[in-house]
């Protein structure tokens, strides 16, 4: 690791002691100095400490943006019968979206209790105003032609649905699931406050390490490439199941 | 699916059947409107016909042509296909057996050109082979290649070839009925012209019954075995052939909307095989070799009069298949033709292809 530089750790903190009492005795002498990161460090915390966040935090996420896509898809297809049904529901999901998350953690322990349900409450209220409203663009972006031929054919209204309106829905539907798995991802870190699980809790821990910055470096790293590698997979699932839009005159 | 039985075969004995398509006193009046759309409309489309319903907006064009299929529901009256009341048939189920074809198409982008053709087929629930034969076949109908469509999406065609892609469509269940509104609508004027051609020679092999819905009286002479001219507030104006409309405007509303060049639209319509010639003026075999005039006698009485006017009136030779000459025209023998039709009682048209044709007034007032 090129941020394992014995000159840069020795300017920082000089032959401190190790700060973490739990490593002391049988630490690496990388952890004994606090380098930056240390590379050891990481492969003895990965399965107890660092693993379990991981697999906790992707759960949590998954979870989140499931359940909150199923709603949101739920409303957004009366929305798209019923119009009326838009303003309230975009009202509902924007005052939600705008609440302060660590205030909205706290708000739902009191009636849930300080469980993985007012976690998963907290992380899907937040997808709801991204999903429902690309959603329900992507199902009103659908051509008034392409309906009517859909109608004039003899398509049923399910028919037309599930054949034409939800496929042509779909890059808007991806674009929103992509702006709420990110989202998302980013905000489980904070669940911590309330529910001891994701890639929040060694962040957490990793502030009260003072100088010693790999378990931070390392926590922090994987949430973000957790939330890159989900885009970067929505970006292929979306390249399979539309490949019309890449299709132009050629 | 009963639906299915209605084309059995590929190749052209598949394209055999096609269904009468009456209207019977139908109205329409939409909700909060006091004017009807549509009143008490009556009218007969043979079978294997194409007629065009024309008239200024407003006069229920589309209107009628969705009543038909039932994306409108019917206020009044009945309309009959096949003999049988479509008011008696499952909405979806009655769509499936109506080919529809409108302006701006209405392709599914998602879907290859391939997938678009088979769409009526899928909903009927045809097994795999047969769609996809079917669907070859309509795609070698419309001149594309076969091979290319299966994996082309819509977004990949010229304009032209999604027009033509959409009336394949609208065939690939071998409908006995074609709605079609305003399907060249959109087109550019060359390509325009080349996909009405192309549709009247599909038409000649595929004989359907066609509601062709315009607001251009000249794609309506064109494309129509019988024109419905329909005035504001739906009522119809004029039901007959596009000759007996030239010759016989039913009132000033149809002689205005038909316009004031009727009679060279009527000459359009008539070629010079249709005179009554005068004797060739000289032995056959000179004509071609002395440069006269001469034009083959498929040519349209319009286009020789056109000749005849740049060249000071000189006549012009008629030449049979063979390129002998089989006689002569001049602008009085086209006079004559037109005085003669004008003075003729309203009658079947010279042709004789239309043999049941309805009273040239019916329904005008």
């Amino acid at each position: 690791m090129g941020l394992d530089s014995p000159a840069l750790a020795e300017h920082v903190v000089a032959a401190a002691e190790p700060v973490i009492p739990n490593y002391g005795a049988q630490s690496s002498s990388c952890v004994v100095h606090n380098h930056l990161f240390c590379t050891d460090w990481v492969s003895h915390n990965w399965g107890p400490v660092l693993w379990p966040a991981l697999r906790g935090h992707i759960l949590l996420a998954l979870v989140a943006v499931s359940i909150g896509f199923v709603i949101s898809l739920g409303l957004a297809l009366v929305a798209h019968r019923y119009g009326w049904l838009e303003r309230p529901t975009m009202i509902v999901t924007t005052i939600l979206y705008t609440i302060p998350s660590l205030a909205l953690f706290e708000l739902l322990v009191a009636p849930v209790g300080p469980n993985v349900y007012s976690a998963e409450i907290a992380l899907v209220s937040y997808t709801l105003l991204i999903l429902f409203r690309n959603i329900l663009t992507g199902l009103r972006s659908v051509p008034d032609e392409v309906l009517d031929a859909a109608e004039g054919m003899g398509m049923s209204r399910r028919q037309a649905l599930l054949r034409v309106e939800l496929p042509l829905a779909l890059p808007s539907i991806i674009a929103g699931l992509r702006i709420a798995v990110v989202t998302i991802i980013a905000l489980a870190t904070i669940v911590y406050t309330i529910y001891n699980e994701g890639l929040g809790v060694p962040i957490h821990t990793a502030l009260g390490e003072g100088p010693f910055k790999t378990e931070l470096i390392v926590a922090g790293g994987l949430a973000i490439l957790l939330a890159l590698v989900a885009d970067a997979l929505l970006v292929l699932v979306q390249r399979l199941l539309t490949p019309w839009t890449r299709a132009r005159a050629a | 699916m009963n639906t299915a039985d209605t084309a059995h075969s590929e190749g052209p004995s598949a394209f055999a059947q096609a269904a009468e398509l009456e209207l019977r006193g139908v109205s329409k009046r939409y909700a909060g409107q006091r004017e009807p759309a549509i009143r008490d409309l009556s009218f007969t489309v043979p079978a294997g016909d194409v007629c065009v319903l024309v008239g200024p907006s407003g006069s229920g064009k589309t209107t009628t042509m969705r009543l038909i299929n039932r994306m409108i529901s019917i206020d009044g009256g009945d309309i009959l296909l096949g003999g049988r009341s479509v008011l008696e048939r499952e909405p979806r189920e009655l769509r499936r057996e109506i080919g529809y074809v409108i302006q701006q198409i209405g392709l599914f982008p998602h879907l290859s050109v391939a997938e678009n053709i088979a769409t009526v087929p899928s909903l009927l629930g045809w097994p795999k082979e047969r769609t996809r034969a079917r669907v070859r076949e309509l795609i070698e109908l419309i001149d594309l290649d076969p091979v290319e469509m299966d994996d082309r999406y819509p977004a990949q065609l010229s304009g032209g070839q999604r027009q033509r892609v959409g009336v394949a469509r609208a065939l690939a269940a071998d409908p006995p009925l074609m709605l079609m509104d305003e399907p060249f609508g959109a087109i550019d004027p060359i390509n325009r012209v080349r996909l009405q051609d192309e549709f009247l020679r599909l038409q000649d092999k595929v004989k359907k019954t066609v509601v062709f819905v315009t607001h251009d009286i000249d794609e309506a002479i064109k494309m129509g075995d019988r024109i419905a001219i329909l005035r504001e507030g739906g009522v119809l104006a004029q039901y007959d052939t596009p000759r007996e409309i030239l010759t016989h405007p039913a009132d000033d509303f149809v002689a205005q909307f038909v316009g004031a060049d009727r009679g060279l639209k009527r000459l359009a319509l008539t070629t010079l095989a249709e005179l009554e010639l005068l004797e060739p003026d000289r032995p056959a075999a000179d004509a071609a070799a002395n440069g006269a005039l001469s034009l083959p006698r498929d040519t349209s009485v319009r286009d020789a009069v056109s000749l005849m006017l740049t060249a000071n009136g000189e006549p012009v030779r008629v030449l049979d298949g063979e390129g002998h000459v089989e006689g002569l025209v001049t602008l009085a023998v086209v006079e004559h033709l037109l005085a003669d039709e004008a003075a003729a009682p309203p009658a079947p048209a010279a042709d004789g292809s239309s043999p049941q044709i309805e009273p040239s007034s019916q329904g005008a007032r």
